[in-house]
Formats: structure tokens, sequence, C-alpha cells
């Protein structure tokens, strides 16, 4: 059975029916679920959320042609890999914005390019998407980040240090940032 | 629009059942394409599906479409002789007894009878899969299980 589940993700990949392929990553922080269009990659579920919950809101907004298809996902799997073993500081991999727009994209876009080892605050968010005053607006649109890790917004903190929020719990947020260096320990 | 779960859900709960009807109709060897055939089949319709209702019943009506194009496309096809294997290709599996008797039933039959307890449908999903009366479906039914009782008693 595995086999023809195999094949049939694999011929749907090549007539086009595969809307959105997934996979279940490893991560040192727990299970990782990897969602992705013909575009690149659309979401990053994180370990404390639930799985099928972000699928059921895939097939609402993106197509319910829905397929867990490992291959698809491969090369995402692999630059996270990467990623988590501090190999890689900078992801190439393609991504499908589909899923936020207006500030919240502006805001998002602006996240990506923070570089590995880097901080921001929400209001330089804000003034760099191009609404100093649009903080809170900044912290809604990291939270709602549907692509966290390769879109960092672990990277973005309130002014003055303190942590702020994270969608995987604080305690991913931290070791995220001692990861990169940012925090000791 | 209806709310369509994430397709993978479909082959989560009903990839084995879809597998055991195109056996029962198609035969082991061939269950494979026919399960393929199923699965793009309805990936392709999916999106335009109005009603989520009975998602199982609708997958099985469309195994069983193809299993009888395949037989149509079977019927057709050529003999090639020259390539003729001289042993049995497919290997009976225990417990495959009762299903190569099915194989060996009448089309209406063994399509009633794969149906009904591969594809757990009930009467009515059973006529309207081979496009006869609910009667004529259970008919069928019971003429294909009274011949199976009498081949493997």
């Amino acid at each position: 059975m595995k086999a023809s589940l195999n094949r049939l993700a694999e011929r749907a990949a090549a007539e086009g029916l595969l809307d959105v392929a997934y996979a279940m990553a490893d991560s040192p922080f727990g299970q990782l679920l990897l969602a992705s269009t013909p575009r690149g990659l659309v979401r990053v579920g994180l370990p404390n959320q639930d799985a099928d919950a972000l699928l059921v809101d895939l097939a609402t907004r993106v197509s319910p042609r829905v397929l867990e298809a490992p291959g698809q996902l491969d090369e995402a799997r692999r630059e996270l890999d990467l990623y988590f073993d501090g190999r890689l500081e900078r992801f190439r991999l393609p991504l499908d914005w589909r899923l936020s727009d207006g500030f919240q994209l502006a805001v998002q876009r602006r996240i990506a390019r923070i570089p590995f080892g880097q901080t921001r605050t929400y209001t330089e968010m804000a003034r760099s998407a191009g609404n100093e005053r649009a903080v809170r607006a900044a912290g809604t649109a990291c939270g709602r980040n549907p692509i966290p890790l390769v879109v960092p917004c672990h990277r973005v903190l309130r002014t003055g240090g303190a942590l702020g929020g994270y969608g995987g719990g604080l305690p991913m947020k931290e070791g995220l940032l001692r990861l990169e260096g940012v925090l000791d320990g | 629009m209806t709310e369509l779960p994430p397709f993978q859900t479909l082959i989560d709960e009903h990839a084995g059942d879809v597998m055991a009807v195109c056996r029962g109709t198609v035969g082991r060897a061939d269950a494979d394409d026919c399960f393929q055939e199923t699965f793009l089949s309805a990936l392709r319709a999916y999106p335009e599906l109005d009603e989520a209702g009975n998602l199982r019943g609708w997958l099985i009506t469309i195994a069983h479409r193809k299993a009888v194009d395949h037989h149509r496309a079977k019927g057709r096809r050529p003999v090639p002789v020259a390539e003729v294997a001289e042993v049995a290709v497919e290997d009976p599996e225990p417990g495959d007894g009762i299903w190569t008797a099915v194989g060996a039933l009448p089309p209406k039959q063994r399509a009633a009878v794969t149906l009904r307890y591969a594809g757990d449908l009930p009467h009515s999903e059973i006529a309207a899969a081979l496009g006869c009366s609910p009667e004529a479906a259970r008919r069928s039914l019971h003429e294909g299980i009274k011949r199976l009782r009498k081949e493997l008693a």
C-alpha cells in the first residue's frame, strides 16, 4: 500500500494535481509541518501547533487538493536540517506568500531579510514597512507569519530587549536565539 | 461552497477499501492501476465537488467505474501471442480464495458482491453505481452469493 501511495503522490504532482504537498519533519524542538505549493514553501507549522488544523486551513484557503508528499519537501527539509545544525545562515528556498497580504505581508517580507544572528524591534519593523506608529500591527504580522523559521520572526524583539511573543512558545524563541548566538548559553 | 477536508484524509480513511474494491473487480495484478486511476480521477474532480456528505461512497463508485473501463479496454486489447507467459504470474495469496471465486462471477454479480462486501455500500448506492434499480442490484447480489456458496461449499 505504501508503494501505491508514493506512486499516487508522484503521479498527482506530474499531472499538476498536487496543489499543496506536505510532510512532517524532525527538529530539535519537535515535529514541524512543512507545506508547499508549486510556487514554493507556503506554511511551516511549529511543534506546539495543531498540524491537522493547519491542513484544514490550507484546504480552505489554498486548495483542498492537499496530499502528504514528502518528496516535494526534500529541499525544505535539507535547508532546515542545515540551519538547526548551525551550517546554514540564509535560506534559499522559494516562498509562496499567498497566505498574507497588505501591511502584514509588507512586514513579513522585511522580516525575511533580517540576517542570521541579528535582531530587530517591533517598532523598527513597523517603520521599515512604512508605518512607524503601527507597532501593534507589526506585532500581529509577526504572530501571523505563515512561514516561521524560514521567515525568522524569532529575530523580532521588544524595544529594550524583552523577548515579546512567539507562536512556537517562548522556550523555542529563546532556543533559536541561542542557536544563532544572540543569547548566551 | 462546501468546505472540503484535505484530500489526504480521504486517502487515510478509504485507501484500504478502494484497494479491496479494485482487487475484487479487476484482480490482484491490475488492482494498483485501478487504484491509481480512481484516486487521480477523484483528485481531479475534488475541488468542484459540491457535497462532502458521502466521500467514501463517491470514491467506491469511481473505483467501480474505473474497473468497468478496465474490463472494456481489456476486451478490446489484442492478445500479444509472443509475450504470453508460460506460468501464472499471479500467485494466489492465502485468504485470496474467496476473491478468486468472486472474480469468476458474471460481471453484474461480481460488481454487486464487491461493492457490497469490499465497498460496504448499501443497495441504493450499488444500484446507482451499476445503473440499475435497487431491486435489480439486490437480485444480482443474491444470485452472486448463491453462486459463491455453491462454489466454495
